[in-house]
């Protein structure tokens, strides 16, 4: 017969282990001090002061007034176009910037065609402000060299009053929200597994089939989550549209500047509040579904 | 094959369940003949033929580049041939679409869609045949059993480990009752152990559904220990195909000699089909020269090692044979290795038993002998 001594199990663990996990510990966070500092002084800070700015009247009292003023035609017109130019400027993005992006895997890995065009959009994807809205006056304005050219060739007379516009904004905006998409849909078109077409052919599946039923789904979080990103990205912008637009504020970040720079009326700054606080939440509820779709989409392609 | 007897089959595996629920294959013949594939100027496929019998499993074994997996991609529909035919049943399917071949075909790995569960993977192909919900339930349900998963069948690819992943590949590719199954290096991205239990496991649910399979492989053992035949390719065409004992034990070739298992090159003078090596006569295989200078290829295990009179173990030399130096052994389970050097620098490996390597010692001399057993010879390098 054999018996068995159950020894104790120690009461503790090393602990010379356990102090050397916990010197590590502190010193990786140590080392990200000055990230959050900056995230601090860069963004709770300041959207502390706009979420307190925005309940408080001028004189420092709590107010509904400021929360208020976003019903009014001009403030709802301008979110109104502020989405609308997000949501187009974001869907043509997702669908050229998709294409591109299956177009770059289909082609040889590492081929010098895929490695321009993404240096290319890496480039791109970051390109606005003055610089891209001066881009478009030179090329497309009154004086542009494709207006001179239509003006020369075809007789055809084009002012380029239309870039200062919402959909001049629209046109002006795909030019960065296209390579962003590339940026960011690349790696998950990149984790489509060509097996998975093949495994599909041989179960008797056609390319319909394929796509309806396999890498559709399995990109579509991928495609949505960008989709929000490139809607953030455009929502949210505000140099290229200031250095295009000087006559009007038509959409919010525009419209938030107007108020901070307004000069007759001090009390639009807390308005600016207000403004902000309504970008931050329709900004937050964005974000938040991107984080979600790219959860799921990192669970099936990462 | 009776359902009775794949639940007699079944049953000697403990970890998978009965298989009595799932139908039975009827063996098809499958016929390619002089396939011919280039990519660019690399002839991957070479004017090859391969017949496939009815129920039977032919290994395709080749090194990397050898045109094995071309093949097979041929043959599944995924690659397009420059020339050559392709039949199953009888019926040229070198034209039609891979959807409509009627193949089932597992993977390396990663094959398994990953935002389905194991059973909605066991289930597409049958939803793409139009099979009703309680009915594809019912067959994906029969074939996760069939393959030990049952009690995995709501979980996602992510959850699974290599080997049952590769478990619910086989599962999909057979619940479509496919009339040929074509299996892609399935095993390679496994670690040893799970790749010799499923390998086991794929040769018993073949056997026991009698289905047509291709098994294309790089790894000899792999490829005897499952094969009803072995086909053995180099540069796009099969140079020998045939049972695992014929190839092992009479190849026709220098590359087959020399990729099934390991071979000593070693000098001799034909005549009479026989080879005089190491003083010793070794009868030659057909296919030999049969007379002239040779390099006769012989199997290590048809090598045997006597100690000699300068060692501790005992002396037994034997005259006419020729001596050498032990200078490595290895230990590989019931049997061993140990490597002879002669005095002309000739490195000869030797089989023997574990009993016999342990007693071995670096820096003894040894009498080498060489059996009885039928070898291959070929012309001499540089002839």
């Amino acid at each position: 017969m054999t018996t068995t001594i159950d020894t104790p199990a120690p009461v503790s663990a090393p602990r010379p282990a356990r102090r050397g996990h916990g010197w590590r510990s502190a010193r990786s966070a140590i080392g990200t001090i000055p990230f959050f500092g900056y995230v601090a002084v860069f963004l709770i800070i300041p959207t502390a002061i706009v979420v307190i700015g925005a309940f408080r009247a001028p004189g420092g009292a709590f107010s509904w007034v400021n929360i208020k003023a976003l019903g009014t035609s001009t403030v709802i017109g301008a979110f109104v176009s502020s989405v609308v130019l997000s949501a187009v400027t974001a869907a043509i993005g997702a669908v050229f910037g998709g294409l591109l992006a299956y177009v770059l895997v289909t082609g040889r890995p590492g081929s010098i065609s895929r490695r321009i065009v993404t240096a290319v959009c890496s480039v791109l994807a970051q390109f606005g402000g003055v610089m891209l809205a001066f881009a478009f006056i030179a090329t497309l304005g009154q004086a542009g060299m494709i207006s001179n050219l239509l003006r020369d060739w075809l007789g055809v007379e084009t002012t380029g009053a239309y870039l200062y516009t919402v959909p001049g904004l629209i046109l002006v905006y795909t030019y960065f929200q296209i390579p962003l998409m590339v940026i960011v849909f690349l790696p998950a078109v990149d984790g489509i597994r060509a097996q998975w077409r093949e495994a599909t052919e041989t179960l008797g599946g056609s390319t319909w089939v394929y796509w309806r039923r396999v890498a559709g789904p399995l990109l579509a979080p991928a495609f949505l989550g960008s989709l929000l990103l490139l809607f953030a990205n455009a929502f949210s912008a505000y140099a290229t549209a200031a250095a295009l637009i000087t006559q009007s504020n038509p959409i919010v970040p525009l419209q938030i500047s107007g108020a901070i720079t307004n000069e007759v009326n001090v009390g639009h700054a807390d308005l600016a509040k207000s403004l902000a606080l309504g970008m931050v939440v329709i900004v937050a509820i964005v974000m938040w579904l991107y984080a979600l779709l790219q959860k799921r989409t990192a669970k099936w392609l990462g | 094959m009776s359902a009775a007897r794949m639940e007699t089959a079944g049953a000697g595996t403990a970890a998978i369940g009965t298989v009595a629920s799932v139908a039975p294959a009827h063996g098809v013949l499958v016929e390619l003949r002089d396939l011919r594939r280039s990519f660019g100027t690399v002839r991957a496929l070479d004017g090859m033929d391969l017949t496939i019998n009815p129920g039977e499993l032919v290994v395709l074994l080749g090194p990397s580049g050898c045109g094995k997996t071309t093949a097979l991609r041929v043959l599944a529909g995924l690659e397009d041939a420059d020339s050559g035919r392709i039949t199953v049943d009888g019926r040229d399917i070198s034209s039609v679409p891979t959807s409509k071949r009627d193949m089932g075909m597992v993977f390396q790995a990663y094959s398994l869609f990953p935002h389905m569960t194991a059973l909605q993977n066991v289930e597409f192909g049958l939803t793409l045949r139009g099979k009703g919900s309680a009915e594809r339930r019912r067959i994906a349900g029969n074939y996760l059993e069939l393959v030990g998963l049952s009690e995995q069948a709501g979980r996602y690819a992510r959850q699974l480990s290599g080997g049952q992943q590769q478990r619910v590949a086989l599962a999909r590719a057979l619940a479509i009752e496919p009339k040929v199954l074509l299996l892609d290096e399935p095993l390679s991205a496994l670690d040893a152990k799970v790749r010799v239990q499923l390998r086991d496991e794929i040769r018993r649910i073949q056997l026991e559904l009698g289905i047509t399979t291709l098994f294309v492989t790089h790894d000899q053992e792999e490829a005897l220990a499952v094969a009803d035949r072995v086909g053995v390719m180099w540069e796009g065409r099969i140079q020998q195909i045939a049972s695992p004992a014929e190839l092992y034990t009479a190849p026709v070739n220098k590359f087959v000699a020399e990729f099934v298992g390991l071979s000593n090159p070693l000098p001799g003078t034909a005549s009479e089909g026989a080879a005089t090596v190491l003083g010793q006569r070794v009868p030659l295989l057909p296919g030999s020269p049969q007379s002239g200078s040779v390099t006769v290829l012989v199997r290590p295990e048809a090598v045997t090692l006597v100690p000699g009179p300068d060692s501790a173990v005992g002396t037994d030399a034997r005259s006419g044979s020729v001596a050498g130096t032990i200078v490595g052994t290895s230990f590989l389970g019931a049997t061993g290795r140990a490597q002879v050097r002669l005095t002309d620098g000739t490195l000869i490996i030797a089989q023997i038993a574990s009993a016999e390597v342990a007693v071995l010692r670096v820096g003894e001399t040894v009498d080498i002998r060489l059996e009885q057993v039928p070898a291959l010879a070929v012309a001499p390098r540089g002839a």
